[in-house]
C-alpha cells in the first residue's frame, strides 16, 4: 500500500497493475457519497409509497368516493356506515396556518427590519439568538403554554370555551415566527448595500427606503418564509392538538373548537388496527398532508426562482 | 461653493481626517487623489453627511454650503440631499424600471403631474446622455443596461432631484474604458451647470478632467492648487513623488 515513491518509480510494471493511491481514494468517496444519496432516495421514495398505498387503500378496496372524502362534512368511522368526510379537517388545517401567517408574517417583518436596519448590533447579539431560541423549544412545551395560558384567556374574553381555531392559530404563529424571522433577516442582510446608499443618497427617509425599495425588493424572498412558515404550521399536530378542541366539523367563529388533518391522525392512530378501513382512512388524510408538503415545496422553488431573476 | 474649516473625523478612536481647510469653487470639477485609506472617500462623503449612519463617526468642525453649515442642529439632512447628489462606485441602479429609476428622486419628495415627472425624466436621461439609447425602453428593468449605461442612469437619476452639487466617488473604477471616456465627457459637460466634485484614484483621470485638484495623505490635504500647477509643478514634495509614482 504504502510504497515509498522511489519504489513505485523503479518498479513500471507493478505501476500498471496497481491502481494509484489518489483514484483509489476518489474512488472510495464517489462510492461512499452515492451509497448514501442512494439509501435517502430509496428512503423518500419507500416512504411516499407506504403512505400511498395506505391512503388510497379506501378509495381502492372500500369504496370511499375521493369525492366524499374531500368536501363530505361528516367524519363518523365508528358510524353504520362509516361515513369519512375530511373537509372539516382540511379547513381547520388550512384556517389555522394561514391565519398563523397572517399574525406571524408582519411581526417576523418588524422583527427582521429591526434586526438589521434599526439595531443591527443588538439584532446580532440578543434577539437573533432569542428568536432562533424559540425555533428550538419542543412543540409539546408550546402546546402546554397555549393550554394554560392563551386558552384560559381567551375564555375570559370570548365566548366559548377558550379552544378552538383561534388558540391553535396563536399557537401556531408563536412556533412559525422564528421561520419568517430568520428567513426575512437573511435576506435583508443580502441585500446589496448599494441600494440603500443609493436610496439615501436622494435623499430619502430611512422609512422610504424601506417601504420602497427594500420591502419590494425581497418581496420574493420574504414570501419565501411565510411559506415556509405556512408549511411548518399546516404539519404541526401536537400543539394544535392539545389547544384546538377537536371536533370534527366546521367552525362557524374563530372561538369553536375544530381539527385539523395532523391532529385528528395523531389523536386516533393509536385507537385503530392496522389494516382497517378507519386507519386506512387516516392514512388517506396522510396523504393529503404530504400532497400539499409537495405543494409548499413547488411555491417555494417557483418565489426562490423568482429571486435569482 | 462648499467651505470646509478645521473639519476633524474619527471612527472611534482612528482620526480619519484631520484638520481640513478646503473651499470648492461653483461649476467645476474638483478632483480628490491620493492612496488608499487617505480619507479621500470620507471626506467626500461628508459632504452629503452619508457617514452619518455609520457607528462610532464623530466630526468635528463646519462644511459650509452655500455659506450654512451643513452639520448645524437645523439641517435636514434629507433636503441636504436633494441638494447633494452622489454618484457610486458600482453602479447601483434600483430594481425597477429605467422610467422609475429616474423618477425615484422626485417621488420621494413631492407629488409631480405625470407630464411634468415624464419631462424631467426625458430632461435628466438626455443630460446624462442616456436618453437616445433608452428611449423606446423606458419600462424596461434597468438591470438589464450595460455597466456604462447603469452609471449614466445613475448620474440622470441624481439629476433628477436637481441638485446643486455632484458627488463621484471613483464612479469609473467599475468600468471599461470605452465607458470610462463617456462618463468623463459627460462629466466635463456637468461641470458647465453643477459643482463636481470627484474621487478618483486615477491620477491621469484628475489630470484629464478636473479643474482643480487635492492630494491627500494619511487623512490630510497636502496640496490644493489648479489641475495643471499641482501636476506641472506641485510646491509640496509628498504631491511630486506621489504624482510621479514614487509611492501609492
Amino acid at each position: 500500500m504504502n510504497l515509498p515513491a522511489s519504489e513505485v518509480r523503479s518498479a513500471p510494471a507493478a505501476k500498471e497493475r496497481r491502481i494509484p493511491k489518489h483514484l483509489a481514494e476518489e474512488w472510495r468517496g464517489r462510492t461512499y457519497v452515492y451509497l448514501c444519496v442512494l439509501i435517502m432516495i430509496v428512503t423518500i421514495f419507500s416512504i411516499v409509497y407506504f403512505i400511498a398505498s395506505r391512503g388510497l387503500a379506501p378509495f381502492i378496496s372500500h369504496g370511499v368516493s375521493v369525492s366524499e372524502m374531500m368536501f363530505g362534512l361528516e367524519w363518523r368511522p365508528d358510524g353504520e356506515p362509516a361515513v369519512f368526510g375530511a373537509l372539516p379537517f382540511l379547513f381547520g388545517s388550512f384556517s389555522t396556518s394561514l391565519l398563523a401567517a397572517v399574525i406571524a408574517a408582519p411581526l417576523g417583518l418588524c422583527a427582521s427590519l429591526f434586526m438589521t436596519e434599526i439595531m443591527p448590533k443588538l439584532g446580532k447579539t440578543v434577539l437573533q439568538p432569542g428568536i432562533e431560541l424559540l425555533a428550538g423549544i419542543p412543540s409539546v412545551v408550546y402546546g402546554f403554554v397555549g393550554l394554560s395560558v392563551i386558552v384560559p384567556f381567551l375564555r375570559d374574553v370570548f365566548p366559548g370555551l377558550g379552544v378552538g381555531v383561534l388558540a391553535g392559530s396563536l399557537v401556531l404563529s408563536i412556533m412559525i415566527l422564528p421561520t419568517v424571522t430568520t428567513v426575512s433577516t437573511d435576506a435583508l442582510r443580502s441585500l446589496p448595500r448599494g441600494l440603500k446608499e443609493g436610496s439615501m443618497a436622494l435623499g430619502a427617509t430611512r422609512w422610504q427606503t424601506i417601504s420602497r425599495i427594500i420591502l419590494p425588493t425581497l418581496l420574493p424572498s420574504l414570501l419565501t418564509g411565510v411559506v415556509l412558515g405556512i408549511a411548518r404550521a399546516f404539519g404541526e399536530a401536537l400543539a394544535v392538538q392539545m389547544v384546538i378542541g377537536n371536533a370534527p366539523h366546521i367552525p362557524h367563529s374563530l372561538f369553536e373548537s375544530a381539527a385539523t388533518l395532523t391532529s385528528i391522525i395523531t389523536l386516533s392512530m393509536g385507537n385503530t388496527t392496522s389494516g382497517s378501513l378507519h386507519n386506512n382512512a387516516l392514512w388517506s388524510l396522510a396523504l393529503m398532508l404530504l400532497l400539499m408538503t409537495f405543494v409548499f415545496v413547488f411555491v417555494v422553488r417557483m418565489l426562490e426562482r423568482r429571486v435569482k431573476r | 461653493m462648499i467651505e470646509i474649516e478645521k473639519l476633524q473625523l474619527y471612527y472611534g478612536e482612528f482620526q480619519a481626517l484631520k484638520n481640513i481647510r478646503l473651499s470648492i469653487p461653483e461649476r467645476s470639477i474638483t478632483a480628490f487623489i491620493g492612496p488608499s485609506g487617505c480619507g479621500k472617500s470620507t471626506l467626500l462623503r461628508t459632504l452629503n453627511r452619508m457617514n452619518d449612519s455609520i457607528p462610532g463617526v464623530r466630526i468635528e468642525g463646519r462644511v459650509e454650503l452655500q455659506g450654512k453649515d451643513i452639520y448645524s442642529a437645523d439641517t435636514e439632512v434629507e433636503s441636504l440631499r436633494k441638494r447633494v447628489g452622489m454618484v457610486f462606485q458600482q453602479p447601483n441602479p434600483f430594481p425597477k424600471s429605467i422610467y422609475d429609476n429616474v423618477a425615484y428622486g422626485p417621488r420621494l419628495h413631492g407629488k409631480l403631474k405625470k407630464a411634468d415627472l415624464d419631462e424631467l425624466v426625458e430632461r435628466s436621461l438626455r443630460a446624462a446622455s442616456l436618453w437616445e439609447e433608452v428611449k423606446d425602453n423606458l419600462k424596461k428593468s434597468a438591470l438589464g443596461l450595460s455597466g456604462g449605461q447603469q452609471q449614466r442612469l445613475c448620474i440622470a437619476r441624481a439629476l433628477a432631484v436637481e441638485p446643486e452639487v455632484l458627488l463621484m466617488d471613483e464612479s469609473t473604477s467599475a468600468l471599461d474604458p470605452i465607458s470610462t471616456t463617456k462618463i468623463e465627457e459627460l462629466t466635463r459637460e456637468l461641470s458647465r451647470s453643477y459643482t463636481i466634485v470627484m474621487v478618483t484614484h486615477n491620477m491621469h483621470q484628475a489630470a484629464r478632467i478636473s479643474d482643480r485638484t487635492v492630494f491627500f495623505l494619511n487623512g490630510e490635504v497636502v496640496e490644493a492648487a489648479d489641475t495643471q500647477m499641482l501636476f506641472s509643478s506641485p510646491v509640496d514634495q509628498r504631491t511630486e513623488d506621489y504624482i510621479s509614482g514614487r509611492f501609492g
